[in-house]
Order: C-alpha cells, then sequence, then structure tokens
C-alpha cells in the first residue's frame, strides 16, 4: 500500500571501507552510490528502507572522491533490518559490484554521520613529467608560504581558497611512474577536510603558482587514508561516537603492507621543513593501489 | 596474434574528457574473451553516445547471442563525444571497444546498429577513427579489383590506419578490414549509406548473426577462398545478407531510379527480411550489461512480445516487424526472475510496440506484481494505448508505488486526422481514460502528438488544444482537485519507408513551426488552465533532414558525406545538429543532378515511381500498401487488428513463412512472493 506500511526497524549499522581503483576511478560518486544500491539488491542485503511513497535504501556516504580520483579509502554506512555477519556481507557486496569498486573491510558501527569522524585525507599524487628534485623544491617552497590562494570554478560560481592552509604535511620524493615513462616525481600530503573543501587539484594548482610546478600530463591521484591524524602520524578513521549496543568486534582485514610512519611528522606545520627521502616502497604495477592498512594502525575502538 | 589493449594510451586523455566513465568498460555482466582462443570476432557498434547505446536491446541481444557460442567473441564500441574524437585524432587512438578496449579495425566484423537515421553520420566518425576505409570498395585491399581502386582517394581515410590495429592479415590482399554490416530499424532503406556498407541485414538479428558466424569461420577457415569478395558472395546467396555493390542502380533523366539489379549472376534480386519465430526459445537478454555510468534507462527490459498488427500508418515498427509473436507468460516470468537477480536493476519494463496487447497481459501484471510485492521493485508498461483498461494495468503495476504520470498517444489532435493514420480514437474513449486514471490517483497524463501528417490542416492541429483543456476539466470534475497537469507532446512527422505513408510530401518545416507556434499561443490562451497545461515540441528542421536520410537513395551518400566532413556529428542531439549545415552541403553535393532536398522530402511520391527500398522486401504487399495509402486519403473505412479479425492480406506471413504467435496459454506464475537471495542472518 502507498506509504501505508511502516517500514522495518534497523538493527545494525555496518561501516564499509571500499576501493575506487583503476578504471573505476572515472567513475563518479552518484555512479558508485547505484553501483552500491544495486550491489546491496541483488546481493540480497536486508537494506532499512526509508518511509514515503518511493523508499530509499538507507546507505550514507562520506563525501567521496571525484571523478578521476582513485581512493583506497572510501566509506559508507548501512542500516540493516537484519543482523549480518560482517565478512560475509563484504564478500557478498564485492562480488555484486564492478572490478575496481572494491569493498576492503565490512564491520559493525554505532550509526553516526560519517563526516564528522573523517577529519583529513592522506593523498598521494604522480606528477608524470616532473623531476624528483623539482617536486622536492617546490614542496619546500609551498610549506615555507604562509597562504597559498587559488581559485576554483564551483557551482556556486568562483570559490577562493588557502590551499595552504588546509595541508597539514606534504612530502617528495621520486618514484617509477605508472605509465613507465621513467622516473617521475611522487608527492604525498595530508590535507584537512575544509568547507569549501581543498582538493588535491587546488594544491597542484598553488605548487604551480609558487614554485611553477606542472605535470607533462595529467597527475595521476589517489587517496591512500581518511580519518584522524593520529599522535603516530597516521591517518585513520575517527573514533566513531559510542557504539550502538550489542554491536560485535570488527572482523580483521588481510594483512597488507603498511607504509612507514615515521616519515609523517605527527604534528606537521607550515614551519616544517619536508621530508626528501623514498618512503615508499609499493608493489610495482600497482601504481594506483596504496597498500590498505592493516586495521590494528587504526584509531579504532 | 594477440591484439592489444589501447588503454594504457586512453587513460592519460581521460582526465580532460566529459563523462569519462563511458569509455572504461568493466560492467557487471560484460564479458571479456580471450582473441585467440576465438576464430570469429564481432565488434557491435550503436552509433550513439554510451548513455543512449548501452541499454539498446538489439545490442545486448546481440552480444550475449554471440559471446554464448564457443569460438566467438563480440565486444561493444559506442560514439566518442567530440572532445575523445579530438585527442584521439591528436593521439593517433584509433576506435576502441569498451570491453577489451580492442582496435575496431582488428575484428572480423563490425555490426552497426541503427535506430535512427540520424546516427549515420556517426557511422563515419567511428570508421575512420578505425582506419577503415570511408566506402566498401575501397575495403578489399591492396592489388584486388582494380576497378574498385578509382575512388580510393575521395575518402581521404588514413590507409595505413589498419596497420596499427595489428588486425589479422589477409593472405592475398595484405590488410584485412572488418565486414561493416548495419542493421536494426533504421538500416530497412539502407540506400543513403550503402556506399559505406559491405552488409545489411534486414529484421531480426539472433539468427542472422549466428549463420554470419559460421559463414566467415568456414571462409577462413578454407583459406579464405574469392578473399572479401568471395566472403561477400557467399553471404549474399547464402544468408540473405543485402551487399549493397553487387546492386546497379540506373536513374532516369528527371531523378527517379529506372531501375536496381544485380551487378552479377547468382545475386537474388530482392532481398528478404529476417524473422525469429518462437521467442520463447531466444530468451535473451538474460544477463544484460549494468552500467556503472548514468544512462537513459535504468532497467530490466523484457520484450514481451514482438510486432505490431494494430496497423497505425505512419510507423515503420509496426509495418516492418510482422507478425505478432507473443512470449509466453511462463517465460517472461523466467526472465524476469533471472535478469532482476543478475543485475539488481529495480524497474522491469515489460517492452513491446503496444503492450496492453499481450493475450495474457492481465494475468502477467497481476502475477508480477503478486511476486515482487514489497521488494521495491518497480514494474512499468513503457507504452500506453488510449484505452481505460491500460489505467487498470498501470495501476495494478504501481502497486505500492508513487503515481506520477501516464503516456497516452492519440497523435492525432481532431477525429478526422486521426482516421487519416488509423488510430481509431475517439474524444470519448480519451476522456474516459483520462477521467479513470486521475480517478484512481494519477496526477499527471502526457499526450503525444504528432505535426505534419498527411492532409493535416491548421485545424487539426489546434484541436489539440480543446482536447488537452477537455481532459483537465474532466479530471478536475472526477477529483475535485485543481493539482492535475496534462502535458502536451508533439514532434514533427517523418514519413518512412515500408509504410502506407511511404509515398506521401513530407509537411516543410516552415508549416509545421508555425503551426506548433500557434498550438503554443492557444495552449496559453485561457487562464484558466495556466499552469495546468504543458506544452512540448521539436522544431520542424531536424525532421527534414531525417526525411532526406529516410526516403534517400545512393545519392544522398554524398550529402552524408559533405556534412560529416563539414563536422557533422550526433545528429540526433539538438546542440550539435545544424540546419543550415545540412541544407548547404545538399545543396553542394547534389549539384548537377535533377534532384534536392525538397524533391527527396515535401515531394509525394506516385504509384509508379520505383522507390530505393523496393528491393528490400519486409513482406508488405505493393498494392497494399498503395490501397491503404489510398484509403487514408479517402477516409476510407478503419483497418482492424489481424490478431482479433480476418487477416486484411497485408502480405507478410504468405511472403515470409511465417505466422501470428499469440496466447493465451492458461499457465499462471507461481504465486507468493519472489524472494531476491538473502544473505544468511546471523
Amino acid at each position: 500500500m502507498p506509504g501505508g506500511r511502516p517500514p522495518a526497524p534497523t538493527v545494525q549499522y555496518l561501516l564499509v571501507t571500499y576501493a575506487k581503483r583503476g578504471r573505476m576511478r572515472f567513475a563518479s560518486h552518484r555512479d558508485v552510490g547505484r553501483a552500491f544500491e544495486r550491489a546491496v539488491r541483488q546481493a540480497g542485503v536486508p537494506i532499512a528502507r526509508s518511509a514515503g511513497f518511493s523508499p530509499h535504501p538507507k546507505i550514507s556516504y562520506a563525501s567521496g572522491t571525484q571523478t578521476g580520483v582513485a581512493s583506497e579509502a572510501e566509506y559508507l554506512t548501512l542500516a540493516l533490518t537484519a543482523a549480518q555477519d560482517p565478512e560475509r556481507l563484504r564478500s557478498a557486496l564485492d562480488t555484486a559490484l564492478p572490478d575496481g569498486i572494491d569493498v576492503i573491510e565490512v564491520r559493525e558501527d554505532s550509526g553516526g554521520t560519517l563526516n564528522s569522524r573523517l577529519m583529513v585525507s592522506e593523498w598521494l599524487v604522480e606528477l608524470p613529467g616532473v623531476s624528483p628534485e623539482a617536486a622536492v623544491a617546490a614542496a619546500r617552497e609551498f610549506l615555507a608560504s604562509a597562504e597559498a590562494h587559488v581559485e576554483r570554478l564551483t557551482n556556486k560560481g568562483v570559490r577562493r581558497l588557502d590551499a595552504r592552509g588546509a595541508v597539514l604535511t606534504m612530502d617528495a620524493g621520486p618514484r617509477a611512474c605508472a605509465d613507465h615513462s621513467g622516473a617521475c616525481a611522487i608527492i604525498r600530503m595530508v590535507v584537512r577536510h575544509t568547507e569549501p573543501a581543498v582538493r588535491p587539484e587546488d594544491v597542484l594548482v598553488a605548487l604551480r603558482q609558487i614554485a611553477g610546478l606542472a605535470a607533462a600530463s595529467s597527475p595521476a591521484v589517489t587517496r591512500v587514508a581518511q580519518g584522524v591524524l593520529g599522535d603516530d602520524g597516521l591517518v585513520g578513521p575517527g573514533q566513531p561516537p559510542a557504539m550502538a549496543a550489542g554491536a560485535g568486534s570488527p572482523v580483521p582485514a588481510p594483512q597488507a603492507p603498511v607504509p612507514q610512519a615515521q616519515e609523517f611528522p605527527a604534528h606537521a606545520g607550515p614551519a616544517q621543513a619536508p621530508h626528501t627521502q623514498v618512503p615508499y616502497d609499493e608493489a610495482p604495477g600497482a601504481p594506483h593501489q596504496a597498500p590498505a592498512r592493516a586495521p590494528e594502525q587504526m584509531n579504532v575502538p | 596474434m594477440p591484439v592489444e589493449s589501447v588503454y594504457p594510451r586512453l587513460e592519460p586523455l581521460l582526465p580532460c574528457v566529459r563523462k569519462p566513465i563511458a569509455y572504461v568498460g568493466g560492467e557487471v555482466n560484460s564479458v571479456v574473451k580471450d582473441w585467440d582462443g576465438t576464430d570469429v570476432r564481432w565488434a557491435l557498434l550503436y552509433p550513439d553516445a554510451y548513455e543512449v547505446g548501452l541499454p539498446n536491446q538489439g545490442v545486448q541481444i546481440l552480444y550475449e547471442v554471440l559471446n554464448e557460442q564457443d569460438g566467438v567473441l563480440a565486444e561493444r564500441t559506442y560514439s566518442v563525444w567530440p572532445d575523445l574524437e579530438a585527442l584521439m585524432r591528436e593521439h593517433d587512438l584509433p576506435q576502441f571497444t569498451v570491453d577489451a578496449h580492442r582496435p575496431v579495425g582488428a575484428f572480423d566484423v563490425l555490426g552497426v546498429s541503427f535506430s535512427t537515421e540520424l546516427g549515420y553520420t556517426n557511422l563515419l566518425t567511428a570508421l575512420d577513427l578505425a582506419g577503415i576505409p570511408l566506402h566498401s570498395a575501397d575495403r578489399n585491399g591492396a592489388d584486388r579489383n582494380g576497378a574498385d581502386r578509382n575512388g580510393a582517394d575521395r575518402n581521404g581515410a588514413d590507409r595505413n590506419g589498419a596497420d596499427r590495429n595489428g588486425a589479422d592479415r589477409d593472405p592475398a590482399d595484405g590488410t584485412w578490414y572488418p565486414l561493416v554490416i548495419a542493421g536494426g530499424h533504421a538500416a530497412f532503406n539502407p540506400e543513403p549509406i550503402a556506399d559505406f556498407l559491405d552488409g545489411v541485414v534486414l529484421g531480426d538479428g539472433e539468427e542472422a548473426v549466428l549463420a554470419i558466424t559460421a559463414k566467415v569461420r568456414d571462409w577462413k577457415r578454407a583459406g579464405r577462398p574469392g578473399g572479401r569478395d568471395g566472403l561477400l558472395t557467399t553471404l549474399a546467396t547464402e544468408c540473405h545478407l543485402y551487399v549493397p555493390r553487387f546492386y546497379d542502380v540506373s536513374y532516369l533523366p528527371d531523378g527517379p531510379i529506372a531501375r536496381v539489379a544485380p551487378g552479377r549472376p547468382g545475386i537474388p534480386p530482392v532481398v528478404a527480411k529476417h524473422t525469429v519465430m518462437d521467442l520463447d526459445n531466444w530468451q535473451y537478454p538474460s544477463k544484460p550489461i549494468v552500467p556503472v555510468a548514468e544512462t537513459v534507462h535504468e532497467r530490466y527490459s523484457v520484450e514481451i512480445f514482438r510486432g505490431c498488427t494494430r496497423g497505425c500508418r505512419f510507423c515503420q515498427a509496426g509495418m516492418i516487424t510482422r507478425p505478432v509473436r507473443e512470449r509466453s507468460i511462463t517465460t517472461i516470468g523466467a526472465m524476469v526472475e533471472k535478469g532482476v537477480a543478475a543485475t539488481g536493476f529495480q524497474e522491469v519494463g515489460l517492452l513491446s510496440l503496444s503492450s496492453a496487447d499481450h493475450s495474457e497481459i492481465n494475468e502477467i501484471a497481476k502475477d508480477l506484481a503478486d511476486a515482487y510485492e514489497d521488494t521495491n521493485t518497480g514494474l512499468s508498461l513503457p507504452s500506453t494505448r488510449v484505452d481505460a483498461f491500460n489505467v487498470t494495468l498501470a495501476d495494478e503495476l504501481s502497486r505500492g508505488g508513487r503515481r506520477s504520470g501516464l503516456t497516452f498517444a492519440p497523435e492525432g489532435g481532431s477525429e478526422r486526422m486521426r482516421k487519416v493514420i488509423n488510430k481509431m480514437v475517439t474524444e470519448e474513449d480519451l476522456i474516459r481514460t483520462v477521467t479513470t486514471a486521475y480517478s484512481s490517483g494519477w496526477r499527471q497524463v502526457k499526450l503525444y502528438f504528432m505535426c505534419g501528417l498527411p492532409t493535416e490542416t491548421d485545424e487539426d492541429v489546434l484541436a489539440i488544444a480543446g482536447l488537452a483543456r477537455k481532459v483537465i476539466q474532466a479530471g478536475r470534475e472526477a477529483t475535485g482537485r485543481r493539482d492535475i497537469r496534462c502535458t502536451v507532446s508533439i514532434g514533427g512527422f517523418v514519413p518512412k519507408p515500408h509504410t502506407p505513408f511511404q509515398w506521401a510530401g513530407q509537411c516543410g518545416h516552415e508549416v509545421v513551426d508555425a503551426r506548433l507556434r500557434k498550438l503554443g499561443a492557444a495552449l496559453r490562451s485561457d487562464p484558466a488552465y495556466g499552469r495546468a497545461i504543458g506544452f512540448r515540441y521539436h522544431d520542424g528542421e531536424p525532421s527534414v533532414i531525417e526525411g532526406l536520410l529516410s526516403r534517400g537513395d545512393r545519392r544522398v551518400g554524398q550529402v552524408i558525406l559533405a556534412a560529416w566532413r563539414d563536422g557533422a556529428r550526433f545528429d540526433g542531439w539538438s546542440e550539435y545538429f545544424s540546419y543550415p549545415r545540412w541544407a548547404a552541403c545538399a545543396d553542394e553535393a547534389l549539384d548537377g543532378e535533377p534532384v534536392d532536398l525538397a524533391w527527396y522530402t515535401t515531394r509525394e511520391r506516385d504509384r509508379d515511381e520505383v522507390l530505393p527500398w523496393d528491393h528490400l522486401d519486409a513482406g508488405l504487399d505493393h498494392d497494399w500498401l498503395w490501397q491503404d495509402w489510398q484509403d487514408a486519403l479517402s477516409g476510407a473505412a478503419e483497418v482492424e487488428d489481424c490478431r482479433w479479425t480476418p487477416c486484411y492480406d497485408c502480405g507478410v506471413c504468405p511472403s515470409m513463412g511465417t505466422e501470428i504467435q499469440t496466447g493465451p496459454t492458461g499457465e499462471r506464475l507461481p504465486a507468493g512472493t519472489r524472494l531476491l537471495p538473502v544473505l544468511g542472518v546471523s
């Protein structure tokens, strides 16, 4: 009956960590949302729905990366009307999704809003045609600047942003480029979530303005983590509000190589000099697939 | 020899283009097969943007039919938007498939599905980007059929382009270009693009692609006897493939065609369409591709029957797809169950040319609504006749959902006009239908009309305004509410081949636009109806070019080539279509010929004129078509539907060896809610 039956109550919230890899980096946030809605139906997930004439599945998305930007650390929560085993659900969802939209981990959650727990993002930017030396010098100049104003065209017109103010750490070093065109510079940075958001592309504009740094072709950008910047310098999911009663313990994800934490200063600030080492030792052939972080490295309860 | 993916070279370009997700493939249910493990390879082109082409049923069906075969590979390719086209030219990147990003030039066959004539220029873009010579005469390779080589330079295609495809080599000729084979409704008169095609499949494609595949395989295994020409000869004589270059066309001094005849022995003078019988044996698509990108239709569509014998005289689809062949209720139920499970789509479309005419539509609607109640699965009937019964059906299908809008197509504004087109709907029928709709909770009714129909006057079009007001009045009386709406949607009529109106003079765009302006003014003239009546219309100019391409002959090929060279792309999109470009190119390309744009469009044909598609047989009897055209003009009695009245000898069944296949079967779908697979509860 139209709107006649009250929707079934939510008994469990699940926090889903997923990646947007390879070809699927070109999916928009809306595309990813539709893919999840279909996967939830195809996998038979007992998803809770809103009331009304056209009930919507209760899936809450954290802000996504923009079209063309890959990610190893996207988050959403599912509200369920029947409790599910997180790992079984992870596997079923992953099977129903296209390759490249990959479910990394599913665990029980409080259902609190995601954006309030996700304060910073760690980004990895590959700059084709840029020498590591030039990137190091540019990063040093950028970090030494008090501010870096850039303009971006948004739906609400041209927005003026301070790209420098949002950047907590920045690190540059050489690495083999994804397209095998030889060595290219890699910049890794931790950026605060602000309103309006400062995106990696804004920082790149600032690097060009300040230090004349320009890539030969489109830089490949990957979000490698998001959450809070911990005392150990690692970015991980923020501490959720009080867990819902009866919530179980998270299921561990498979072990994966963990980047060296000490390369990130715990409380980086404008006065800090950038690091110039090559801290990243990733497997060749998977340039956009930064290793997933092991759960024990994250700030979770 | 394996064919390399062009993706590594494409990827750096994608951040610079709109909607890059349309070019990456990787969709759920897409198929990538090993190149070397197959010996017949098809690229399937839908010559429009991915967002339009992906949901196309024809491509989805053939993709599945072909990929189910061992040793056969089929991949999809779509038109790239001009931003990517420019980058592909700059970076020397060929037209590619989205499945494995293989160069289209490397395949054995390029199958092209035309739903509209406005996709013809996009075919040329795809061929050119693929490095395939635009003219079929130039695809024989070096040193063969020297006579065909004269035109080689006129197309400016990159003849070296094929080398970068890494294609199979034709041992005799050095270079193999894919056979370019067209199909689809808009290929039922392929003459305007005949020079660019190697072959045309008329009618249903399911069996035809398998027959062609078998012949291509035999020919390759036998060492390619006779080269390209040998293969085409086999396909023309044994597979009903229309090979345009095997036919010579001569013209009379004043313009019309004198004769179309095979230019070599053994080639059939008339090519018959393909008809697939027993659709229950062809349950495709069963696992349709689920796009990541947003597309025009996001639903699982099941064709509940093919063909239509309502006899609307303007309707090409209804004429060329006869006879009616139903799928049984049990097959439909099984296809829906599998299709929804394989895709996660939350809407199911029950497709056909007039879905409410299925002999067991009541049972289908009720049983599917029962089975999917409480699963948040929407059911829809895309085409609705003006009939209160259809409202009842729509009520059933929308059980539990929002009743937003219903669409009806009276097509003609006045009763006289509807009689001319054989759309026998009275004003009473319409008012009764919309009253039922508004009373059962529907808030919006959309009415489709055409402008520029044969014998039409201003009064016929202005009658639409009176009709719309009566609809609103009826709705307000039935519901006591003021928030009901009626939208009038109207477009220009284009006479189509293989219909009784194929002889009609098309109405000029000035006349169509003037009538639409008058109608708009009339609809707005009474403030009592204010915002209750919406008005949507299409300008007349694109219809004129569609008319040129629909009823053109081979001379129109020069116009298409000239327009494409001048930049014509995506002509079905108003932001790209340019009437002045097409008009200028028609003038230029037809200079020196006794024909022009008006000759092809607004001129009425007489009975004896040889029409460009007369040698292409949809089964319709020429005399029956002509008599139906005369009956339209004289306002003679209506033509009934042969499903429930005696045969009226349109000619299709006897000439094609087919018959009407309808129920009722008396079967029902299993009772109870059809649950989707559910994960175990922990």
